[in-house]
Order: C-alpha cells, then sequence, then structure tokens
C-alpha cells in the first residue's frame, strides 16, 4: 500500500454491514479527503462507531458481522485478500471512546505498536517517546513519570496517552470514537486542540455526539442515521445550512 | 402509615432468616476452629517438654514416665466412676510395651523429681530415669551428678558420629567408579551378551579396570576404612546406664540422640525446646517404623510432587483455558469441552488414580522401560509408581481446576485492552501474550493454589502411582544424574494414613499423625498466603476488581 496523493485517504462505497439479521451500516458511500478533520454525526446506534471500525476492521472481532460494498485506503481495498491486517492496523490508528491504557508504564504504552511490529529495541528509546508524547501534547506534563504506570494518570491525560500510543506507530490516518466523552471541559479542550495541531500530518476521521465540538474542529461533517449517510458536507454548511429536513430536525435539537 | 411508626427507635426484631442463617455459620466456624484446635493442642503437646512423674503405687510399686491422658471409665462394679492415666514409661526393651494405664486410685504419690531424665534414642523409642552411670569415649566413668558433663559426653559421641559419616560417605564417593564398574561387569555376566565374543572381550576389559582402579584407590580406601573403624570403635566403648523405675537400662551411646531434665526446666525453657523440636520434626528422617523421628522426606516428597505438578499443570491448563477463550468458535464443541472440562473436576480422586496407574505407569512407564532400560527388566525402572508419574497424575486431576479458573481471569480482562493492541497492529497471539495473559494471572495463580492446595492433600491417586511408607532414598540426591522423578516418593498426607492406621505402635504413633497433620495444614496455609500476596500485587498492578 504505497500512498498516493490521486486517492482520498479514505473511502467507502456502498459500505453495509449486518451483525447477525441486523443492519448496522446500509449502502454508505462516503470520501475523506487526505489532512481533513472530518466528523461524523449521529444518535446513538446510528452506525458510527461502526463505520469506524470497518476502516481499521476491527469489525473483525465480532462475531456474525458481515460486511459488502468497499472500503479503501489510499485506494486499497482492505477487505481484499492477501491485505495484512497488522499492517493496515498500523497505517490506521484507532482511539476509542473509553480510554484504554494498558496496564504498563507511559514508556511502554508508547512503544507498544512499534514493538509489536518488530522494530529493534535501541529505535523504542527516548526520542520516539518524546516525539509521539509532544504531538499528543502530554510531554510536558509526564516527562518526569515514564516509568509510572499509566493507569495513575487522570482521564484526560490518559486518552491523550491513547493518542499519543497510536501516533506511535507513524499512521497516515486517525480513527476517533468520542474521544472526548468521558472528559471535563478542559481535558476535552486539550485533546481537540492535539487534533487540530495533528491535521496537518494525519487524516482524521472524529466520531462525535457534540456538534459544538464538530463545529470547532471538523472540516467536514458526515450526518449518519439508523445506518444512512443522511448528509455530507462542509461542516459549516451542514451545521448552518442543512439541505435535507433530517439533518435539520437534528442539528436543531428535535431529535436524537 | 403515621411518620412516628418510621422514627420509633425500637428494638431490632431477629427474624427466623436471621437466626437460621447465624446458627449455621456458628456451626461451619466452630468445626472448622475445632479441627484447628484439635489438630494444634495434639501436636504441640507432643512437641512440648512434658514433666516426667514418679508415680508410687499402693502395692509398693514405681512407674515413672510422662502422663499422656486421663480417661473417665464407668467402673465394671458399678455407679462409682474410676479415673484412669495412660502413662508413657518407654524403656521398651525391658517389657515389649512402652505405655500403660494406671487406675487414679492406684497412685499414692506424684512426684516429679528433678534429676529423672528423658532420653531420646535411635532404637526401642524413649528411656525414662535417672541416669546412674556413665562410659565415655575412652572406656573411663564418669560422675553422673555433674549434668554439663553427661551433655558434653553425649555431645562428644555425637560429633564423633558425624565425622564417622562423613568418612563413610567419602569412601562411598572414592569407590563410586569402581562401583560403576563392578555393576557393569555383573550386567554382562547376567545378559546374554556375556555369552558372546564382545561380551567377553568387554566383560575381560572390565575386569582389567577394576584391578587397576583397585590398585589405586586401594591404599587409600584402606586408611580411610581404618579411621572410620577406630572411630567406630571409640564409639562402642561409651554408654548410658539409667536406672528405671526398677531395672537398669543400658544405652550405648551411638544409640543416644539427646538427654533432657524436663522437671527442671521453666516455662521459657520449654518453649524454646518445643520450637527446636518442631524443627528437628521437619528436619529429622523417621525412625522405628515412622513412629519416632521426624518427617523430612515425606515434606520433601510432597514439595517436589507439587512443585513438578505444577510444572505440568500451568502450560496444560492455561492454554487449554487460552484457547477455549480466546480462540474457539462458539458452538456444539465448545460446550461440550466446557462441560467435559467442568465434569473431568468431579471424578473421584481414586478413578484418576485408577488411570495413573494404568496410562502413566503401566502404559508409558512400561514403554520407557522397554525402550530405555530393557536391559534390566524384569525389574521395572519407569514402569512402577514414582514420583514423575504421581505428580502428573495429580496435573490430570487438578487441570480442571486451573482451566476453570484461568477462563474466569481471561473474560475477566476489559475488552478494551484486547481492543486496543489489536489495532495497534499486534497480532491476536501477542496480544494475548503481551496484554491478556498478563492481566489474567490473577485468575491463574488462583487457579495454581487452588491445584496445589487440593494436590497438596490429595491422598488416594498417590497410594497407586508412587507414595510408600517409607521410601530408602529422595527423589533429589547427590547420585547422578541427581533428579531421579522415576523413585517412589514419601508424601504428608500418605504419611498421616500410614501412622494412624497402619502403625505397629498405636499409642507411639498417635502425636506423630497429629504433628505432620499440622505441617500439612501449615504447608497449604503457606502456599496459599504466598499466593493471596502475590495475587493483591498483582490486582492493584491491574486495578482489577475482585474475580
Amino acid at each position: 500500500m504505497v500512498p498516493s496523493s490521486d486517492h482520498p485517504a479514505v473511502e467507502t462505497r456502498g459500505l453495509t454491514v449486518y451483525y447477525g439479521d441486523r443492519p448496522g451500516l446500509l449502502d454508505v458511500s462516503l470520501a475523506v479527503p487526505r489532512h481533513r478533520i472530518v466528523a461524523i454525526i449521529g444518535p446513538s446506534g446510528c452506525g458510527k462507531t461502526t463505520f469506524l471500525r470497518c476502516i481499521n476492521r476491527l469489525n473483525d472481532e465480532i462475531r456474525g458481522v458481515r460486511i459488502e460494498g468497499r472500503v479503501l485506503v489510499d485506494g486499497v481495498d482492505v477487505y481484499r485478500s492477501g491485505v495484512q491486517l497488522e499492517a493496515l492496523r498500523k497505517r490506521v490508528g484507532m482511539v476509542f471512546q473509553k480510554s484504554n491504557p494498558f496496564p504498563m508504564s507511559i514508556r511502554d504504552n508508547v512503544t507498544f505498536g512499534p514493538r509489536m511490529a518488530g522494530v529493534p529495541e535501541r529505535e523504542l528509546g527516548a526520542e520516539m517517546v518524546e516525539r509521539s508524547l509532544r504531538l499528543a501534547g502530554l510531554w510536558d506534563e509526564v516527562r518526569d513519570l515514564l516509568d509510572r504506570s499509566a493507569l495513575d494518570l487522570s482521564g484526560g491525560q490518559q486518552q491523550r496517552l491513547c493518542v499519543a500510543r497510536a501516533l506511535a506507530n507513524q499512521p497516515d490516518i486517525l480513527l476517533l470514537d468520542e474521544p472526548a466523552s468521558a472528559l471535563d471541559p478542559i481535558s476535552t479542550a486539550k485533546v481537540e486542540e492535539t487534533l487540530l495541531q495533528l491535521k496537518e500530518r494525519y487524516t482524521i476521521v472524529v466520531v462525535t455526539h457534540n456538534l459544538q465540538q464538530a463545529a470547532r474542529i471538523a472540516d467536514d461533517t458526515a450526518f449518519l442515521m439508523d445506518g444512512r449517510l443522511v448528509e455530507v458536507a462542509s461542516t459549516t454548511t451542514l451545521l448552518t445550512n442543512p439541505k435535507e429536513r433530517l439533518t435539520e430536525a437534528y442539528i436543531t435539537g428535535r431529535f436524537g | 402509615m403515621s411518620g412516628s411508626d418510621l422514627t420509633t427507635v425500637g428494638r431490632r426484631r431477629i427474624g427466623p432468616g436471621v437466626l437460621s442463617t447465624a446458627a449455621a455459620t456458628v456451626v461451619v466456624v466452630g468445626l472448622l476452629a475445632g479441627l484447628i484446635w484439635i489438630v494444634g493442642v495434639n501436636a504441640l503437646r507432643w512437641f512440648w517438654p512434658a514433666s516426667v512423674w514418679r508415680l508410687d503405687l499402693v502395692d509398693g510399686r514405681v512407674v515413672v514416665g510422662e502422663v499422656v491422658e486421663r480417661h473417665q471409665v464407668a467402673h465394671r462394679s458399678g455407679s462409682s466412676a474410676a479415673k484412669r492415666v495412660l502413662v508413657k514409661v518407654g524403656n521398651r526393651e525391658l517389657t515389649g510395651r512402652d505405655h500403660v494405664w494406671i487406675e487414679e486410685s492406684d497412685i499414692e504419690a506424684a512426684t516429679t523429681p528433678d534429676d529423672l531424665a528423658r532420653i531420646t534414642r535411635q532404637t526401642n523409642g524413649d528411656a525414662y530415669g535417672v541416669v546412674s552411670a556413665i562410659v565415655d569415649l575412652d572406656g573411663r566413668w564418669r560422675p553422673v551428678d555433674d549434668r554439663t558433663m553427661v551433655e558434653r559426653v553425649v555431645d562428644d559421641a555425637a560429633e564423633l558420629w558425624r565425622r564417622r559419616t562423613e568418612l563413610e560417605a567419602e569412601i562411598s564417593h572414592l569407590r563410586r567408579p569402581l562401583t560403576r564398574l563392578e555393576h557393569r561387569l555383573a550386567e554382562l555376566d547376567r545378559s546374554a551378551f556375556g555369552g558372546s565374543a564382545e561380551g567377553r572381550a568387554e566383560a575381560a576389559s572390565v575386569a582389567e579396570q577394576i584391578t587397576a582402579a583397585t590398585a589405586e584407590l586401594g591404599p587409600k580406601l584402606t586408611d580411610l576404612g581404618d579411621a572410620s573403624g577406630a572411630i567406630a570403635t571409640r564409639l562402642a566403648a561409651g554408654r548410658l546406664e539409667i536406672a528405671a523405675a526398677d531395672a537398669t537400662v543400658e544405652v550405648p551411646l551411638t544409640d543416644v540422640l539427646d538427654v533432657e531434665w524436663p522437671n527442671t526446666l521453666g516455662v521459657w525453657e520449654r518453649l524454646g525446646v518445643t520450637v527446636a523440636n518442631f524443627g528437628r520434626f521437619l528436619v529429622a528422617s523417621p525412625r522405628q517404623a515412622n513412629t519416632e523421628g521426624g518427617i523430612y522426606p515425606a515434606l520433601f516428597g510432597t514439595v517436589l510432587m507439587v512443585l513438578i505438578m505444577s510444572l505440568a499443570v500451568m502450560p496444560l491448563g492455561v492454554l487449554t483455558a487460552v484457547y477455549m477463550t480466546e480462540y474457539a468458535r462458539p458452538g456444539l464443541p465448545l460446550t461440550i469441552a466446557h462441560h467435559a472440562v467442568n465434569n473431568l473436576a468431579g471424578i473421584p480422586s481414586i478413578v484418576i488414580g485408577i488411570f495413573g496407574l494404568t496410562f502413566f505407569v503401566y502404559g508409558i512407564g512400561g514403554g520407557i522401560d522397554e525402550l530405555l532400560f530393557s536391559d534390566r527388566l524384569p525389574a521395572p525402572t519407569f514402569g512402577t509408581g514414582g514420583i514423575l508419574w504421581a505428580s502428573l497424575t495429580l496435573a490430570l486431576l487438578t487441570v480442571p481446576v486451573v482451566v476453570v479458573a484461568t477462563r474466569e481471569g481471561l473474560l475477566a480482562v476489559p475488552s478494551g485492552w484486547r481492543e486496543g493492541a489489536l489495532a495497534l497492529g499486534a497480532t491476536r497471539w501477542q496480544t494475548i501474550r503481551r496484554i491478556v495473559l498478563p492481566a489474567a494471572m490473577p485468575g491463574v495463580l488462583t487457579g495454581l493454589i487452588l491445584a496445589v492446595g487440593r494436590a497438596a492433600g490429595e491422598v488416594a491417586p498417590l497410594m497407586l502411582t508412587g507414595a510408600v511408607k517409607l521410601a530408602p532414598s529422595l527423589p533429589v540426591d547427590g547420585t547422578p544424574p541427581f533428579v531421579h522423578l522415576e523413585r517412589k516418593f514419601m508424601h504428608l498426607g500418605f504419611h498421616i494414613y500410614d501412622v494412624s492406621m497402619q502403625s505397629p505402635n498405636v499409642e507411639a504413633a498417635k502425636p506423630m499423625a497429629f504433628a505432620t497433620t499440622l505441617v500439612l495444614l501449615l504447608l497449604v496455609l503457606v502456599i496459599n498466603l504466598t499466593a493471596i500476596v502475590i495475587r493483591r500485587r498483582l490486582r492493584s498492578t491491574y486495578r482489577l476488581v475482585e474475580i
């Protein structure tokens, strides 16, 4: 998978997902251009998380899942046979809704991905740890605590550590599943600031419940409902002048 | 309902629910406390240096010994109850019995004179009486009123005895190459190979080597043998004479393990002796058909067996649990496997023992013998009970416990960690090894503790697969290859059964049974406590909730 500029970073074509008989996504076609932040909004259970988990194929972990359509990362169909799951997931980092730092030191959390990928131990040194933590905006807070357990950090710090951990893999794409839903406003602001700074180098897909958050950080926003893509547009347009009545109803708070 | 009903402070009513459940709890806790009390008191009483009594009987006889038990018995004539005491009189060589019952009404006076001593001996059990004469190692009579002198002579003898043991060990060590050659020659003579030309040639060469080795080692061996013989002669000279109730007992110094005058000891000194006795009990070998001495080989055998079992059961159980939890797809086969594992835990242990005997001992062990030790057949090497087979049999018995506990541990690992690792590009196996298994360690340890606790106390399967009343040598010793897993071994649980049910001398063996039981309880307790501490620590590392 060589990155090439003529493809969108992520693109889905007619993506349909079934959990057993229950549909999770229906015919979603969406393109995420390079170096942009795309927010995905929609009511609970609309398929936002399912969409994210199709991109790095984490849905494969769920039993009874059936996926139709295509998911292209840099123009390569990730569900094609012969795609190496580990390589794909290294390219496509993910941060979960509930922060999940591993029960080990902060340093080991950051180096986990590269170490698993077989990067030699001497290249997992202080430099890589610092770079990743700086990118995630956590360095100044933990520079002296690198050997402390990651579980000792506060919720917001844990979430940014998860970002740093994903960045240590040097991915092209970052998927974030409601990264700030469990955080207080100050921590949320810090995470958002981090994301805005990452935009220059990464393509970011962020699922969020929070319309203000989408407004603050996303270039484009897509609105999902009942597994269908209702509308996608630049964030300003979608939030101020939606084309679809469903979108309007949602953003004005009439449901969801 | 009026407001006052809610705020009235009244006596809480004790309902039938609280009453019956609390009563059941009290019964259970009481039974457990009773168990520990009975074992503890009976065992500690044996380690405690009890006073030696002099009982003057109405008919003029004198009985010397320890009062072991008091009994109230209904008198034959009817109404009046009589009390009897059981006295351990020792000096078995005099009457052949070391315990006697005496009616309390027959006792005229009971005293504890300071000069009464207890002599612990290699043979014939303890001796009681007054040390009336002492002959030291040079054949000189020594004054007996000086106790330090008695103790010094006894210590000198013990020191010489140690020297002699060392010399003998050196001799057998020096002789080892020679012994091996002699064994080889005997083997050649026995086997059909010895009739062939090559066989005869080898026999001749071995015989030659023996002659050469004898010539080389001969002088040294003779010197050592002479030195050992000289010590033996000196040792044979010394003896103690003990004036018992109405006879004199002569004890050779080589037979004396310890002389003490318990009646002169204060409480604190007795406590010290108790601790020392307990220590000696742990490190000494049994004597006199397990009625005297210690339990070292049984303790050693139990610990070693549990270790080998853990080595077998840990990987087996953990890998099984990982497959069932992390890899296998849900379905009928997995359900069947799951129930099979659970039900394996319910199979009576004697059945597992029979399986171990047929599968491990006769099957695998017999196969090994045919392949590797055919020259020793029909005498079996691995084809008979041994510590390896016993350990593997117990591993089979306890593997369900490990599987179930590990599975619970694995299921308790947050799925966020699994998905987090996978999302970072880790393979499934890396995720299991680096994240899931470490976090499931508390569960794994729980399983291992339960398994070890069960194995340490299990007896029935061991009787079939290698535990014996008295093992001539430990499974680990100085003879190459140092670890002899084919050897039979002693085990605390089996030892308890043996001393309490199979002993030739019931009264003498009874305290041994309690003391061994106490050690077994303590062993299991120590194992459990260690594991609990480790588990606590792991849990706080992983911030896991109690499983």
